[in-house]
């Protein structure tokens, strides 16, 4: 099977929209008959990364891949880049605006939610850069 | 637990969902942050909150929920009611408070989430 590739655009501050993308990929791969399991934990991780973008960054996009033996999301924004990304791992950490915490969001739990969701997991950034977050998610035999 | 029998407990109005009152729910989980939601929730789970903004939708959406209840009468605006119609989550409003809505849910048997 070739691998599926499909590209999602993210805007900052689209509150209207975000989560759009993330559903189409829920979708996606619940067409594509795969374990409700892994398909959530993706959903999960994936939103947390979409919300991320809308919330933190000037704006982004959102990959997803679809492997024999995995799925692969990578988010990747235009900056402003995360300074401490240890800090920002840490639970409960957040720098989300009163705004944002209004919503709903804001509790500081978005990358270790998609830490726990991945099987593996890795953030680049740095202030100034842009950030690319990667997530793969093993498949089950017989997916 | 079926979400017919919450909506009698909490003496709710159905937003959206009608057809679906028959689904068993079997943990409760009440939260204002969307991320706590996302960590610890998943699959027949009912989620009391006092947001009432889409994204509690989409957070329900992608963790699985089947029915949120709006407390302290915050009812959502027409878009929400619709993306959840759309995503078949129930949607339920009740005039009381996150706590006594859960203290009533409580006592008839339907569990919190276990924090493990």
């Amino acid at each position: 099977m070739e691998d599926i590739r499909y590209m999602f655009n993210i805007e900052k501050d689209d509150f209207v929209r975000a989560g759009e993308a993330s559903s189409k990929i829920k979708n996606i791969l619940g067409q594509l008959g795969m374990d409700s399991g892994s398909v959530r934990k993706i959903a999960i991780a994936t939103y947390e990364a979409e919300m991320n973008i809308v919330i933190h960054s000037y704006g982004g996009q959102i990959v997803l891949e679809v492997a024999p033996d995995f799925i692969k999301v990578t988010a990747s924004d235009r900056g402003p880049g995360i300074a401490d990304v240890k800090l920002a791992m840490q639970e409960g950490y957040s720098t989300a605006s009163e705004k944002v915490r209004e919503m709903g969001f804001g509790a500081g739990m978005g990358l270790p939610n998609m830490k726990r969701c991945a099987d593996r997991f890795c953030v680049h950034s740095s202030e100034g850069e842009g950030t690319i977050i990667e997530m793969e998610v093993d498949l089950k035999a017989g997916d | 637990m079926k979400i017919r029998e919450v909506k009698q407990i909490l003496d709710a109005e159905v937003l959206c969902g009608n057809k679906l009152l028959d689904d068993e729910i079997l943990f409760a989980f009440g939260s204002d942050l969307m991320s706590d939601v996302l960590a610890f929730v998943k699959g027949k789970t009912l989620l009391l909150t006092g947001l009432n903004n889409q994204q509690v939708v989409r957070t329900s959406e992608m963790a699985d929920l089947s029915a949120i209840v709006f407390v302290r009468g915050k009812k959502p605006g027409k878009d929400v009611v619709e993306l959840a119609a759309e995503k078949d989550i129930v949607l339920l409003l009740t005039k009381y408070t996150m706590y006594t809505a859960s203290g009533k849910l409580y006592v008839k048997g339907l569990e919190g989430v276990s924090i493990d």
